[in-house]
């Protein structure tokens, strides 16, 4: 076992937490009510998607030798665990580790802002993520594999509900359509990390992110076509999140999300 | 008089255009119209009136009705209708639809005094 | 029918324990009665969204997280069904947020106080779902068949609320000397709002009576509070927590605990406005509906321009 399929499918679970967690931001505070509580099920299943894969992250990573277990994180409380001997938990690698050994894209981290912001950055991930994850249902680690099968179903009903919502707010009012267009822009230039090969994406041998791009886009262009927004001139794009130099934002999700372990540690909850 | 008897159609299944609630006074176009929700809880077995939503277009209310009604495994189909086109039978008018099947036992399997060695019957 | 005998059928229909449905006819006041309480509930639900939202981003464990995530979501499909209730009482959803954005609907004091610690979501889970569901249960049987329908709905999704408020306590309560005290200290500021939570003592709450009548209430406020300290203080003591009230004792001859004096006086004061977090409950929905009106706005020309094409294109085509 190499630490490569740990950071592998950490690289997936960071993507699903982080990705949750800012959906999460919403519940209570959506447009109305109906959609307050359709979009709380899409953070539902995002949660319960990086669960799963943190599970499994945690099985790799208390299989791996002593040695091997010391170079895989920075953080100075996962250390200490390590360092006692004690196996790891889902929520120690969620609550536990700094930003640098997250390995999410930097897309997921972006603010909710507004409606269509929140809406333009789901469409742009769930098409990713519904490509990805047909891929990954082939995966030789049976457990990605399974999970990859039961995640697809939900992403599949998380792009049809993300790209009706950039097709109503595009062809919906002049403001609505202003807004969607200035999202969409906005985070385009997020989209190209998604198929960037990272040194552990290469690794892996797993789903070549890179050869997924046609696909995507063309997805993505139907769409915004319905939509009579104007799809983005491929321009700058920014990356690193999965080699873990990310945008300032993570550090204050990470801040917010991880203040209780962080305050009283080593406690059961 | 006639205010009261107008109370006889209060209700979600109003045969009036604005039924789902606009109460005269408060400008109501801005409001996602109302739907009834039914569904089927499994294969074999009729849709059932659920409860109501708020929804742009049909096919919005199908989706919101399974984000919000089907949260706990409730269902395996849903129909959403939308509130202001269901027809309601007028309460007021009850005694002479539905008293006259009152008497009618002969309807009813019980009511015919066969012997007990019959079978299958 | 004359006006005396629809009122007479109404009367007879409610003594008869016969459920009363939107298109029947009932009494102005009964009506205008049923769209306030049932209002106010909607907005309690929504509006208590908010305390325990307020931990979904800081929950200290992903189990934690979702469960959490997934409640706060409940609490907001019980507003929507109680307002569809009330909707088929002759007044829009839309009229409703009106009148809770304005000031002019009441909801719940409880929300009014600000959850300072994750031992509140064990509280608020254990305390004031608790009362919630002692005052939710009777009314699956009130009077109006969309409330009482709604109300079956929502007490069955909220016992596993109580559930989770009552582990978080517990698992707390088993934990370090730190998690104790954020338990006990959790109880201590929760306790005395949770049994306002009935209302006013029965001597002081004027609708009472006439609600009884009506069956949109089933017991008393002070019934139901009575009923709720029995249960609690025992729970209570399983976890080892003690409730804040020096006076309250067993009382052999009711059968029942004795408990101390509330304070009604705070209680009016948070009703009127002046809890620690009025403003901010009433400003973060107000924000909700507010920055959401272009989304429903778009929605909503989207699906007529929809509907406009389809129409061209059938005319089109003949």
């Amino acid at each position: 076992m190499s630490t490569n399929q740990l950071f592998y499918t950490l690289q997936i679970a960071d993507n699903a937490l982080i990705l949750g967690h800012r959906i999460s931001e919403w519940c209570g505070h959506g447009p109305i009510l109906e959609q307050d509580i359709a979009i709380t099920n899409t953070s539902l299943d995002h949660l319960g998607q990086a669960r799963s894969l943190y599970q499994h992250a945690a099985d790799l990573f208390n299989a791996l030798s002593s040695a091997e277990k010391t170079n895989c994180f920075a953080s100075a409380a996962l250390q200490a665990k390590i360092s006692k001997g004690e196996n790891l938990t889902e929520d120690d690698l969620a609550y536990l580790r700094d930003g640098w050994d997250f390995r999410n894209v930097l897309l997921v981290e972006q603010p909710n802002k507004d409606w269509a912001y929140t809406i333009a950055r789901s469409f742009f991930y769930d098409a990713y993520n519904f490509c990805f994850y047909t891929e990954l249902q082939k995966s030789k680690d049976s457990a990605l594999a399974a999970i990859a099968e039961k995640s697809l179903k939900e992403v599949t009903y998380h792009l049809r509900w993300s790209s009706e919502w950039v097709i109503r707010l595009g062809d919906g009012t002049d403001e609505s359509h202003a807004r969607i267009q200035e999202a969409i822009n906005s985070y385009w230039a997020f989209t190209g990390e998604l198929f960037e090969m990272s040194v552990v994406d290469k690794a892996a041998g797993e789903v070549d992110v890179n050869a997924l791009k046609p696909v995507w886009l063309q997805r993505v262009t139907t769409v915004l076509d319905e939509a009579t927004i104007t799809v983005p001139k491929d321009a700058w794009m920014h990356s690193g999140g999965k080699d873990g130099r990310h945008t300032e934002h993570l550090g204050y999700i990470l801040a917010e999300m991880q203040f209780m372990q962080r305050a009283y540690p080593n406690m059961e909850w | 008089m006639n205010q009261l008897i107008n109370k006889n159609l209060y209700g979600d299944y109003g045969d009036k255009e604005n039924a789902g609630g606009a109460s005269g006074s408060h400008d109501t176009s801005s409001e996602w119209p109302l739907w009834e929700v039914f569904i089927r809880s499994k294969a074999g077995l009729d849709h059932k009136h659920a409860g109501s939503l708020h929804a742009a277009d049909a096919q919005m209310a199908i989706e919101n009705a399974r984000d919000v009604y089907t949260r706990r495994m409730e269902g395996v189909s849903i129909w959403v209708v939308e509130s202001k086109y269901i027809h309601a039978s007028d309460p007021g008018e009850s005694e002479s639809m539905y008293e006259p099947a009152t008497d009618k036992i002969y309807r009813h399997p019980t009511f015919y005094d066969l012997p007990d060695e019959l079978k299958h019957m | 029918m004359t006006v005396h005998s629809f009122q007479e059928h109404f009367d007879k229909k409610i003594d008869d324990e016969v459920m009363i449905e939107p298109r029947d006819w009932m009494p102005d006041d009964y009506r205008k009665t049923l769209i306030r309480q049932i209002s106010q509930h909607a907005h309690s639900e929504i509006v208590g969204m908010l305390p325990e939202g307020n931990w979904i981003t800081r929950a200290p464990s992903l189990r934690r997280k979702a469960v959490l995530l997934a409640k706060v979501q409940d609490e907001g499909g019980h507003g929507l069904y109680l307002y569809s209730a009330a909707e088929t009482l002759g007044i829009s959803r839309d009229e409703m947020l009106d009148q809770l954005h304005t000031g002019k609907a009441k909801y719940s004091s409880i929300f009014n106080y600000p959850s300072l610690t994750w031992a509140d979501m064990g509280a608020i889970g254990w305390l004031v779902d608790g009362a919630a569901i002692m005052n939710q249960v009777p009314l699956c049987r009130t009077s109006y068949g969309p409330y009482a329908r709604a109300m079956v709905r929502v007490c069955k999704e909220e016992s596993f609320h109580q559930r989770q408020g009552f582990e978080i306590m517990l698992t707390l309560s088993n934990g370090t000397e730190v998690q104790k005290k954020m338990a006990q200290d959790a109880l201590n500021r929760w306790w005395w709002p949770s049994i306002m939570m009935f209302g006013p003592p029965d001597a002081d709450s004027p609708h009472t009576a006439q609600s009884m009548r009506w069956r949109i209430k089933r017991f008393t406020n002070d019934e139901l509070r009575q009923k709720f300290i029995d249960v609690t203080v025992e729970q209570a003591k399983l976890i080892g927590l003690t409730v804040p009230d020096p006076d309250l004792k067993w009382n052999d001859a009711t059968g029942h605990y004795d408990y101390g004096a509330i304070n009604w006086d705070e209680f009016w004061n948070v009703v009127k406005g002046n809890g620690p977090c009025n403003k901010e409950r009433l400003e973060a929905r107000k924000k909700a509906w507010e920055d959401g009106a272009w989304v429903r706005d778009a929605a909503l020309a989207y699906s007529k321009k929809r509907k406009a094409r389809k129409e061209n294109n059938k005319t089109l085509a003949a």
